[in-house]
């Protein structure tokens, strides 16, 4: 590919790959790396906390076993912060996402356990009442105007309370094996393996592959459009540590239990909402609504339905975590759900999502979620008390949300 | 001798890259009423924020004296210790607080526990509102007020502070005659007490009714003092200090062809969202091919609200009148439908309403018409790179790649970007309100190019000017607009600034 636009006297016919990556657009490492800072600053984050409590837990946090308990225990508040981080970008927020949680699981256990239909119908029905009450509170945040927080806030109380009353105040329990196995099964054993599970591995070294195909691609066509692209060794330095990370934890998996089947579930959903939010129409128009909702306006966006779509697939995603927690608890209980909008916001926010909306990646709120969940879990492994790991939580919590502020002041400042 | 209550001496101010004031002098006898005329752009509200320590002292150049004796004014709180009162033309009042509460706002009667006094505070308003004439309730909430009634609020409030001298911004400027002409009674009570006022205005009329003597600034500049106490200066007299600059050759030269009539609207009318009133009241203009029509106005003529209210009524409620692009009725009755019919607005204010700032080049290029880009609701990214880098090229966008953060950029390269995203979607007919506001000189020359190389391609362009000489070097015909109705329409062969003043000046007469 010849370069139309011969940018700088350093061209010389024969380059090395890297090089010419290096050589293609004006950006040096160093303003990619502060470019990138926020969203790497959370990688190294995650990193360091992994490194402190696994150092602290003597190894423990690290275990095949303990990882295993990392996912179960967390995989349905990942699942609300993709959907929460969507929210936050669009510049609303959701707080009934909880109650949410309790009654799509409620009304699951009603069906399968109280009228004794088969689990499916019963993750059907969690999925169409989180459907409607996204569309709830869609109808009421983007055709009447009411401020998000407000009609969430509305919709905490008034899900909780319908929780209560669809299940009569009382728990019920426990749900048919095929309904537990959502969250509490694992995908093992299909192809063998001494003493680990070939197929864990098999699935990692996949995902692996995976990713490095997508993100050479990306890269070769951003050459190609004359695009700034990190170093050459940056890339290899990238795709053998994210590599060595998944095979890692495909490892430890392997020598537990296996691929658990909400890890798989959580690993599509990630990847289709990562897509969804950077490459289709809609995604583009959420961050355009929160970044400048004037100017979205004025640039042709029908900002209602956006609003509105945003809100019903919160729901949706609360439903399909209404289903994992009730199964994962084997059971529907008024209380359930209680704080889990609080975690999944907190998740969006460590994760680089801005307070005024318009920043924010699902990816991000990943690793804001697992930051959290890590944090909790090596404190539990330590036998913290729990008063002090809610301090913990919010203290890290509000760090990261200054860091974020002190970030933009400084963008600002530098203009 | 004249005894000034207020001597402005030297005064230059500047901005990064823009001298807003050069050596401006101002000199206010006590107990005058003193008008300050220019056009917009002209440093009269930089002078008034430089007086009231809105630009604190050692941020310009020059001297103040007020009452013979240097002054240097740290804020807003300085300058109003000393008895000047600025009253803005959008007004400060928390629409939920009573009359009495907004006049006390940050100067509470107290009582000798620490609490308000709440009676000595209402009968102190009631004696205030007398004062300036207003029979209404000083425990009304302002929310209920009409806007004449709330700016004799403002200047009762200007009163509590012990004001010696009152800076009224553009006081009449949404006010309807009656309301008009009650205030300028009052500010005539008002000198008859002693107190100074200072008037910006655009409405000569009422300068050339109330005021001693005109101090008429241009490009940052005094030109001349004028005293009114004679009669002999007329509106006229004025105008001609106000614009009496030449046309430079600062306008790149183009040979005009007009073709078919693009666009065409017809007895367009639009109340204002919130008041009722007319903001564009039974407008008709049209434009062609190939054309370039310039539409002025003063601020509040209702320019910016005609051409929203045009894209896809994003402005206003009950819009009635006609639309026709190329001979054929059409509704666009939401931005998108606007859009898809060929027209595109670039906003008057780029940064709140024109752009994401948070955002980079590429995504704002492409986000007034992304379904360009999309199959299947699938955004083809590298695609988008392609046509940001496109625009970044034929626009000569100043920016390391289409990936910087578009708020980082000067405004001249925003604005490019602005015309970027809206040429992507290749309208027939672009209006750009303002599109020169804020940017340097260079940046305006490439703003006109490309404007002249969009009408050479066949596009039909409005442009929205407050700079009268910007009108003058781009437009084939000027339509003139005021009190939002157009009080006439001039080719550009036989307009001159005069002539487009006073047609923007005209009040409340249709001309057919």
């Amino acid at each position: 590919m010849t370069s139309t636009k011969p940018s700088s006297a350093a061209e010389k016919p024969t380059e090395s790959a890297p090089a010419a990556a290096l050589h293609v657009g004006t950006s040096d490492p160093r303003t990619l790396i502060l470019n990138n800072l926020r969203q790497s600053g959370i990688f190294v984050a995650l990193v360091v906390i992994v490194a402190l409590f696994a150092f602290l837990t003597e190894g423990l946090l690290l275990s095949p076993g303990n990882i295993t308990n990392i996912v179960l225990q967390y995989s349905y508040i990942l699942v609300l912060a993709i959907g929460m981080v969507i929210v936050i970008i669009g510049g609303h927020i959701d707080l009934s996402v909880g109650s949410v949680v309790a009654l799509t699981g409620a009304v699951s256990a009603v069906v399968v356990i109280r009228q004794g239909q088969p689990w499916w119908v019963g993750v059907l029905a969690a999925i169409a009442v989180g459907l409607a009450v996204g569309a709830w509170h869609g109808f009421w945040v983007a055709y009447v105007g009411i401020p998000a927080f407000i009609v969430t806030l509305a919709g905490m109380l008034l899900f909780r309370g319908l929780t209560l009353r669809v299940l009569d105040n009382i728990s019920l329990s426990p749900f048919p094996t095929e309904y537990n196995q959502i969250a509490a099964g694992f995908l093992n054993g299909l192809i063998g393996g001494d003493g680990y599970d070939a197929f864990t591995l098999l699935i990692g070294a996949l995902a692996v592959a995976g990713y490095m195909v997508s993100c050479f691609r990306t890269r070769v066509a951003r050459i190609r459009y004359q695009q700034p692209v990190e170093s050459f060794a940056l890339f290899v330095a990238r795709m053998v540590l994210v590599g060595a990370v998944v095979m890692y934890f495909a490892w430890q998996l392997a020598h537990a239990r296996g691929l658990p089947i909400v890890l798989i579930i959580l690993a599509v959903l990630v990847l289709v909402y990562g897509l969804l939010t950077r490459r289709t129409v809609f995604g583009r128009q959420v961050y355009a609504i929160g970044g400048n909702l004037s100017a979205a306006m004025l640039s042709g966006v029908k900002v209602r339905t956006v609003n509105f779509w945003i809100f019903v697939n919160m729901g949706f995603l609360a439903g399909v975590a209404g289903v994992i927690f009730s199964s994962r608890s084997n059971g529907a209980q008024p209380g359930a759900g209680n704080m889990f909008e609080l975690d999944a916001i907190a998740a969006a926010f460590i994760g680089g999502a801005a307070v005024t909306g318009g920043v924010g990646t699902v990816v991000g709120a990943m690793v804001g979620g697992l930051i959290m969940a890590v944090m909790s879990n090596g404190m539990q492994l330590m036998g913290v008390d729990l008063s002090m790991q809610w301090v913990v939580k919010g203290l890290v919590l509000l760090v990261a949300v200054a860091f974020d502020v002190y970030n933009k002041r400084r963008a600002g400042a530098s203009r | 001798m004249d005894d000034n209550i207020l001597e402005m001496r030297h005064i230059t101010k500047t901005f990064p890259g823009v001298a807003a004031l050069q050596d401006v002098s101002l000199a206010v006898r006590r107990g005058e009423i003193h008008a300050i005329c220019g056009e917009n752009g002209a440093g009269k509200s930089t002078l008034m924020k430089v007086l009231s320590g809105v630009y604190p002292s050692g941020s310009f150049d020059g001297e103040i004296l007020f009452d013979g004796e240097p002054v240097h004014f740290r804020g807003i709180r300085d300058s109003e210790d000393h008895g000047i009162v600025i009253i803005h033309q959008e007004l400060a009042l928390v629409p939920y607080l009573s009359i009495a509460e907004n006049i006390f706002l940050g100067n509470e009667r107290r009582g000798r526990s620490g609490l308000i006094d709440w009676n000595r505070t209402n009968a102190d308003a009631a004696a205030l509102l007398a004062s300036v004439g207003l029979q209404e309730n000083a425990v009304t909430p302002v929310v209920q007020l009409g806007v004449g009634k709330q700016q004799l609020v403002e200047i009762a409030k200007a009163l509590s502070k012990k004001v010696r001298l009152l800076i009224l911004d553009e006081p009449t400027a949404a006010l309807n005659d009656i309301d008009s002409a009650h205030l300028l009674d009052l500010m005539r009570r008002l000198r008859e007490q002693g107190i100074t006022c200072i008037m910006i205005s655009h409405k000569l009329n009422e300068i050339t009714a109330v005021a001693d003597s005109t101090t008429v600034l241009r490009d940052g500049r005094t030109v001349e003092r004028l005293d009114m106490g004679s009669g002999e200066v007329t509106q006229e007299r004025i105008i001609r200090g106000m614009v009496g600059r030449d046309l430079d050759s600062f306008y790149p030269d183009r040979v005009s062809t007009p073709g078919d009539e693009v666009l065409r609207i017809e007895d367009w009318s639009v109340r204002h969202p919130t008041q009722d009133r007319l903001v564009v009241d039974g407008a008709s203009l049209d434009v062609r091919a190939g054309e370039v029509v310039g539409i002025a106005g003063l601020m509040g003529a209702g320019r910016t609200e005609l051409a929203m209210s045009v894209f896809g009524r994003s402005y206003g409620r009950d819009v009635t009148g006609r639309l026709f692009m190329h001979g054929r009725e059409i509704k666009a009755r939401s931005v998108a439908e606007a859009i898809d019919n060929g027209i595109a607005y670039a906003t008057e204010d780029r940064k709140r309403f024109g752009l994401n700032l948070i955002e980079d080049i590429r995504r704002n290029v492409s986000s007034a018409a992304l379904r360009k880009l999309a199959r299947f609701g699938w955004v083809h990214d590298n695609e988008e790179i392609k046509v940001a880098e496109t625009s970044r090229r034929d626009m000569n966008i100043k920016a390391p790649s289409v990936m910087s953060l578009v708020g980082k950029l000067s405004g001249g390269n925003q604005q490019k970007v602005v015309l970027s995203k809206w040429l992507f979607t290749d309208p027939d007919v672009l209006i750009l309100d303002e599109p020169t506001r804020g940017i340097d000189v260079g940046a305006k020359f490439e703003i006109y190019t490309i404007v002249n190389r969009l009408v050479a391609e066949g596009k039909a362009v409005i442009i929205i000017s407050s700079e009268l000489p910007e009108l003058l070097g781009m437009c084939d015909r000027i339509y003139t607009l005021s009190a939002g109705r157009i009080t006439g329409v001039l080719p550009v062969g036989e307009a001159t600034q005069e002539k487009l003043m006073e047609l923007m000046a005209k009040d409340k007469e249709v001309v057919g």
